[in-house]
């Protein structure tokens, strides 16, 4: 039995690094699990069988992630198409978005109770900017009024691998994902393996950081489940 | 030139950022434009630039209904898109290319508002912490009531968010905007010596307070030109 025997302790809510002033010693009783990894990895997949099991344990879940805000998905994708936007100016406008869902959706489900399961968080945004030559200590600074997860997952996946798995998904690669802004190489192969291992280092490094818990997502999607399962039952209950 | 947290950036030597900063009606943005005719008239490459919603903040702002309000640090991270789009764009390549830059307000704009909305100061600063250090930042300080009661005359309406009406400081519009821009005065000042402001009394002569602003400005000019400007200054 994981159902929920006792109601989760409320605490002061914990920025990742210098909050919002006004919020400070606001309560907050439910957690916050994130599922980093790239396109591909299976995360949403597995971030939806997370959800339902939860569920089923009757917990209440809400789930969020990147450019899931009402208020500008659009204008992300739109601004992405139309203007040539810095590299600096991309990683604020996703922090505005962030921000944005942080404080209409996800403080006020933390304060209910609920547990929030981000499909993707500031990490991939961090790792995003830093590969672009964006300093470390900026990208950390900027995300420092996110809320501080209490599990983080990082998929896992060897980009070889990868590489099959968006093509077979999508047939073809997104612009981004492969790094095509970056100019790795002219062979699109090249670029999407070079970009993901940077995207890789970046994730062990902020991974020895923030304790982010990597799990290997070559496995089957079953595999991969059972393991993040077993994690978030453990922590849920006390025995993480 | 060095940025705001000091790591380096480099422009043209003869490039300048020269900053004026202070509330709606301090009058700092008609003495930047007399600046500008003056640094034109002495032959120098100037580019303005202002702090006010570009296609990004517009894109995502009007419309926008009480019930979902944008909270304090969305507001601030879109201001801060906007700023870098801009920085990106046109300061950070003219200073590169040797220009004058005039920026009605910068970045303590931003620390002003931001603070007064509730957002951490060093937060904010840490934001912005890739904007260049300006050479000059000129402060117009006027009381509140002046700056209001300028700021007002032959407007229809207020913005929402320039009025900061989503702070919910007063029933009534107007208080409201008055104690925002009460709350901003505060921050600016607080800032002003740290930031080695050049404090302007913005209730003083427009004639006066420009030649002051030109007088400072003299030390910015290539030594030639300022000799140049000098004379016709003390002719003037």
């Amino acid at each position: 039995m994981s159902s929920p025997r006792t109601a989760m302790a409320a605490r002061p809510i914990e920025f990742f690094g210098d909050g919002i002033s006004y919020l400070k010693g606001r309560e907050v009783k439910g957690r916050l699990i994130v599922v980093e990894g790239p396109d591909g990895s299976g995360r949403s997949t597995q971030v939806g069988l997370i959800t339902a099991k939860l569920e089923s344990d009757g917990h209440a879940v809400v789930t969020t992630g990147l450019r899931k805000s009402e208020l500008m998905s659009n204008s992300i994708l739109e601004a992405k198409q139309s203007l040539p936007l810095g590299k600096r100016t991309l990683t604020l406008l996703y922090a505005a978005d962030c921000a944005n869902q942080l404080m209409h959706k996800v403080i006020p489900a933390l304060e209910a109770g609920c547990i929030v399961l981000a499909d993707r968080y500031i990490y991939t945004l961090m790792a995003r900017s830093t590969v672009r030559g964006l300093p470390r200590r900026w990208s950390r600074d900027l995300f420092g009024f996110t809320i501080k997860p209490d599990l983080v997952f990082y998929l896992d996946v060897d980009p070889r691998e990868l590489f099959h798995r968006v093509f077979q998904k999508y047939s073809g690669l997104d612009y981004f994902e492969s790094g095509s802004d970056l100019g790795l190489s002219d062979d699109l192969y090249i670029s999407f393996v070079r970009y993901q291992r940077m995207m890789m280092k970046e994730f062990r490094i902020m991974g020895r950081e923030y304790g982010l818990v990597p799990i290997d997502a070559n496995r089957s999607v079953v595999q991969v489940q059972g393991d993040l399962q077993r994690r978030i039952d453990g922590y849920l209950h006390g025995r993480a | 030139m060095h940025r705001m947290s000091g790591s380096g950036a480099r422009k043209r030597p003869r490039a300048k950022l020269i900053v004026v900063e202070g509330i709606d009606g301090s009058g700092k943005s008609i003495q930047l434009h007399l600046l500008d005719k003056w640094l034109r008239h002495l032959g120098v490459l100037v580019f303005n630039t202002a702090w006010k919603p570009s296609a990004i903040m517009k894109e995502v702002t009007p419309k926008r209904r009480r019930r979902d309000l944008l909270t304090p640090p969305t507001l601030s991270l879109l201001h801060a898109t906007d700023f870098a789009d801009r920085y990106e764009r046109e300061i950070r390549p003219l200073l590169r290319a040797g220009y004058f830059v005039l920026a009605d307000g910068y970045v303590y704009e931003a620390y002003a508002t931001d603070a007064v909305r509730g957002c951490h100061p060093r937060w904010v600063r840490r934001v912005y912490s890739f904007a260049a250090r300006p050479d000059a930042v000129f402060y117009y300080d006027v009381p509140v009531e002046v700056g209001v009661e300028r700021a007002l005359t032959g407007r229809q309406r207020l913005n929402f968010y320039e009025a900061g009406t989503d702070l919910n400081l007063s029933n009534d519009e107007y208080e409201s905007y008055r104690i925002f821009q009460s709350r901003i005065i505060e921050q600016y000042k607080a800032m002003a010596s740290k930031e080695r402001f050049v404090v302007m009394d913005g209730t003083m002569d427009m004639g006066l307070q420009q030649r002051r602003m030109r007088e400072y400005v003299l030390g910015l000019l290539p030594p030639k030109l300022a000799t140049i400007a000098s004379k016709e200054l003390n002719v003037s």
